[in-house]
């Protein structure tokens, strides 16, 4: 399935959830925000919510900025 | 010196310098800037992770005392700054906001119609919101109807160090607009921004000018107690001026007088 993950697209063979996708990249759930399909994800269902073919995900952090 | 609490956004605040976390040549610094500053109020900027360079997470090293106002640099609407207001709010670190809807890449100016409708919406939804506007007085009145919680003027463009550019257009909203008025952006050296609080401004936003010299921390106290001297010099009301010079010294009792006389 293809999946378009902060504007890039993906190819995936097995199903995920958006959690097993931030364990593949290391990143902490507490330390992102997450937004499928432009629906915020609160992180308490990042390892409930499963992923499918089209779905938009948006992973967003704090950086610095004025 | 009497109290002179600083209330905005639900809370009360020491310190009427906010400060930035962009442009430091170490994030690792802003602790020390975060001490030596005083400031209660850091803003941040939320951006997609990029997963090729993860990298210094920056939410590590602002203190957790500090109220965070995330911005919504990048929007060119007020959609895009509701979207990610709300994407700010859901990390969970309150709901304060600083809209800032920008198109122009060339001196960032901010859109005042973009800006208020996202405010008017966001302030619905239970956000304290610091709209970034160009010191207009007209949207500045839409912003106080739209329920912001400040306005934040630009003094001159964003990261340009230029000073209070806009003065004259500044005093008119402190002098006619009823909400906290924080000049945000261009204030480059510490004695600007105490020209900006002696003239009655409620706070200074300063990012780049400290960030971006030589020593940060040191920067940083110097416009903390820039910030506090024009304060105290607005709170102690300047006489004005004159033409003419009036003398400071007594005009009678000369030594030089009758001194022949017996």
């Amino acid at each position: 399935m293809n999946i378009i993950i902060n504007g890039q697209k993906l190819e995936f063979k097995k199903e995920m959830s958006i959690k097993m996708f931030l364990d593949t990249k290391n990143i902490s759930p507490e330390s992102v925000v997450v937004e499928l399909n432009q629906s915020i994800i609160p992180s308490e269902n990042y390892h409930t919510t499963w992923l499918t073919s089209n779905d938009k995900l948006e992973i967003l952090r704090f950086v610095g900025g004025g | 010196m009497p109290d002179d609490i600083f209330e905005i956004g639900g809370k009360q605040l020491n310190s009427r310098l906010f400060i930035g976390t962009g442009k430091y040549a170490s994030d690792s610094m802003i602790p020390d800037v975060c001490k030596s500053t005083g400031a209660g109020v850091i803003t941040v900027a939320l951006r997609r992770v990029d997963f090729q360079a993860i990298t210094d997470n920056v939410m590590q090293h602002i203190p957790s005392h500090m109220q965070l106002m995330p911005n919504t640099s990048g929007a060119r609407t007020s959609d895009e700054a509701i979207r990610i207001a709300r994407l700010a709010r859901a990390t969970g670190c309150g709901n304060w906001i600083k809209i800032e809807v920008i198109t122009d890449n060339k001196y960032l100016l901010p859109d005042g119609y973009q800006t208020a409708k996202a405010t008017e919406i966001l302030t619905k939804e239970g956000f304290a919101v610091f709209p970034y506007i160009n010191p207009d007085l007209y949207v500045a009145r839409d912003l106080v109807n739209a329920g912001a919680s400040a306005i934040m003027p630009l003094g001159a463009p964003i990261g340009t160090n230029r000073g209070i550019r806009t003065e004259e257009m500044i005093h008119i909203l402190i002098d006619e607009i009823d909400l906290p008025i924080i000049v945000d952006a261009g204030i480059g050296k510490p004695s600007q921004a105490c020209q900006a609080m002696e003239a009655g401004a409620d706070a200074c936003l300063v990012n780049t000018a400290i960030a971006t010299s030589e020593n940060p921390v040191l920067m940083g106290k110097a416009f903390a107690e820039a910030v506090q001297a024009g304060r105290n010099a607005f709170l102690a009301k300047a006489r004005g001026t004159s033409p003419q010079a009036m003398a400071s010294s007594p005009l009678t009792g000369f030594i030089r007088e009758n001194e022949g006389q017996s």
